[in-house]
């Protein structure tokens, strides 16, 4: 607590080294990252990258082998204690209390840090009500289904006003209702000052909540970064995707088969600077008949677009339709950690 | 610093710094552990009478049919209720105190989780541990306290018990129930929950049967062996304070029991050994 530095930071990672005392490698080797007060926060990678350790530190279930970490400048190896005041954690699987009723599970949770009655009293029916479970709150928890265990648990953890909110795959096997309800609460929580740091296997989740990004596999952090700028370190850059058909008059006038289609693909490749061009078959029936798919790939594959309808206009084929597709942070995703399973 | 607009109107949570952060790590800490006891006291409230029917029919039972229907019909003597009483309250007070802390952690720790929420509670994780051993304890007291006026129902003439020894009764009832409660620590931290049953059959059931519940220490004179087995029985000595505080002296005739400087030694050094392995074994499982 002496050399508390005021920094602007919710969380500091400092080469965090975990190794397990039966594990021959390290579950988290030498990590280093910053989440800044206010932001949220994704921490990604394939299961065993290290990310539930990485988690069991900031909430002080694991002790760090070596490096430092600080929650609101607190460090949490030094003073666990002052750490569980201003952090909250929403975990994978529901670790609700069956022995008391929903409400209840509220109450004595802020009981435990010392919430004053009245305070704990209001809170626990306005974060019911909030959460939707308003009705619910006499219910043992037994009778909750996934997506009431998993509000029931957010507001728990809110229930102290924690600075720092953590999320471990927090809408995992959710139905899509509950998946968006949860987002809006989460953005809602984080406007208000909340810094949020979440894991999850849903990209699109990351993509849409996250101000910044890790990726971590085998203990490591791979990269770090906002979503825009993660998904332009894919090979390729963007791409621009163009279906062709070619009429019956330029097929006889060129060859039969596949003939004809290849002059478009060097049409495309002489006339745009595209760094790769592929040439992809399209099912051959009804209105598809004799449609081609190209795909061209640039840095910033706008650039191509009129090249490309100069040359396939000179060959004269007809463009269907077009358009530039990004990388999405999946394809980063598995460009960083592979395809292998784990 | 949210790129995101604000979706809701509504507030979920009133901004952090209206939260009153008490002064004193000691208090903060101290309100925890209060507020975690006083979560244990209303559940095992709330189901009041199941937890009574749980722990008090088998001792009741066992008072039944050796203190009141062997002697009745001639199998064993007269009196021989007033030996048993002790033992039965013994025993009722350890394995209550044992199986509130063991059989609640295996469960927990195994899958459960449900603890989860008090470790994350503001205070050092061994106050959790404590706490749970405090608590079993006062739950083994109010079941050997019940003993005694159930007793009076079922032994009738035969509940004999000296009016003098009320505070060794208390002193020696006191430290059985932390020594179950530290038993059921170690326990509790070191079975997993598919041992379950392995550890009703290899633990409560030598421990029911050595413990001097239903025969006095010094009449083991016989089988020495056997005498020998039971010291290692932490019952042994609860069982053996509680008959030397119970029962009355017949025609002068002292019974003779185990000193009571043994037996407040074996209960003490029980506290303090399994208390300390299951502290250990607990921090071990909840912090990695």
């Amino acid at each position: 607590m002496a050399t508390q530095s005021n920094t602007n930071n919710a969380i500091e990672v400092e080469h965090l080294v975990k190794r397990y005392a039966t594990a021959k490698v390290n579950a988290v080797d030498d990590i280093s990252f910053v989440v800044k007060r206010g932001e949220i926060f994704g921490l990604l990678g394939p299961n065993g990258a290290g990310k539930t350790t990485t988690i069991g530190v900031l909430t002080t279930s694991v002790v760090p082998s070596s490096g430092t970490v600080r929650i609101m400048d607190i460090d949490v190896a030094a003073d666990p204690m002052g750490v569980k005041q201003r952090m909250a954690v929403v975990p994978q699987q529901s670790n609700l209390d069956r022995s008391l009723r929903a409400r209840e599970i509220l109450t004595f949770h802020a009981m435990y840090h010392g919430v004053p009655k009245a305070e704990r009293e209001a809170r626990a029916d306005e974060l019911l009500k909030e959460l939707g479970l308003g009705e619910r709150g006499k219910d043992v928890v037994r009778r909750y289904s996934g997506g009431m265990a998993q509000r029931l648990m957010l507001a728990r953890s809110l229930m102290h006003s924690p600075d720092v909110l953590v999320l471990d795959e927090p809408t995992n096997s959710l139905d899509p209702q509950s998946r968006l309800f949860l987002w809006d609460r989460i953005r809602s929580l984080n406007a208000q000052g909340v810094t949020i740091l979440l894991t999850t296997h849903d990209m699109d989740e990351a993509d849409q909540l996250c101000e910044r990004i890790a990726i971590m596999d085998h203990g490591r952090v791979l990269v770090l970064d906002t979503p825009t700028e993660l998904k332009k370190t894919v090979p390729g850059g963007t791409r621009l995707e163009l279906r062709v058909r070619m009429p019956e008059r330029v097929a006889v006038e060129r060859g039969s088969d596949g003939q004809p289609k290849s002059y478009i693909l060097n049409a495309l490749r002489e006339m745009t600077d595209a760094t790769s061009v592929e040439e992809v078959p399209v099912k051959d029936e009804g209105a598809e008949h004799g449609v081609t798919l190209y795909r061209l790939f640039a840095a910033d594959a706008n650039e191509l677009v009129l090249g490309a309808t100069q040359a396939i206009g000179r060959m004269g084929a007809e463009l269907r339709d077009l358009r530039v597709v990004k990388p999405s942070l999946e394809d980063v995703f598995i460009h960083l950690t592979g395809r292998n399973l784990r | 610093m949210s790129t995101t607009t604000p979706v809701q109107a509504t507030s979920v949570t009133p901004p952090t710094s209206q939260v009153k952060r008490r002064e004193g790590r000691t208090a903060i800490a101290a309100t925890a552990f209060f507020a975690i006891l006083q979560r244990d006291i209303a559940v095992t409230g709330r189901d009041f009478i199941a937890f009574l029917l749980q722990v008090l029919l088998q001792p009741l039972f066992f008072l039944f049919i050796f203190g009141t229907v062997l002697p009745a019909i001639g199998i064993a003597r007269q009196g021989f209720g007033a030996l048993l009483l002790p033992g039965i309250v013994a025993l009722t007070v350890v394995t209550t105190a044992i199986q509130g802390v063991a059989l609640p952690l295996v469960l927990d720790l195994g899958f459960a989780r449900e603890i989860d929420d008090r470790l994350l509670a503001p205070l050092p994780v061994s106050l959790v541990a404590l706490e749970k051993v405090i608590f079993a304890a006062m739950r083994g007291l109010v079941a050997g306290a019940v003993i005694f006026p159930l007793a009076y129902l079922i032994l009738g003439s035969e509940f004999q018990v000296r009016a003098d020894g009320i505070g060794v009764i208390v002193v020696v009832m006191v430290l059985a129930a932390f020594a179950g409660a530290s038993l059921g620590m170690t326990i509790g931290t070191l079975v997993r929950p598919e041992q379950i049953g392995l550890m009703f059959a290899l633990i409560l059931t030598p421990l029911l049967f050595t413990g001097c519940v239903q025969y006095p220490w010094g009449t083991l004179g016989v089988l020495k062996w056997f005498q020998i087995v039971t010291l290692f029985n932490p019952l042994t000595y609860a069982s053996e304070g509680l008959r030397y505080a119970m029962v009355p002296h017949f025609h002068g005739h002292v019974l003779p029991t185990l000193w009571l400087g043994w037996v407040f030694l074996g209960l003490s050094a029980t506290i303090v050994i399994f208390f300390a392995i299951g502290l250990q074994t607990f921090r071990r499982r909840v912090v990695n």
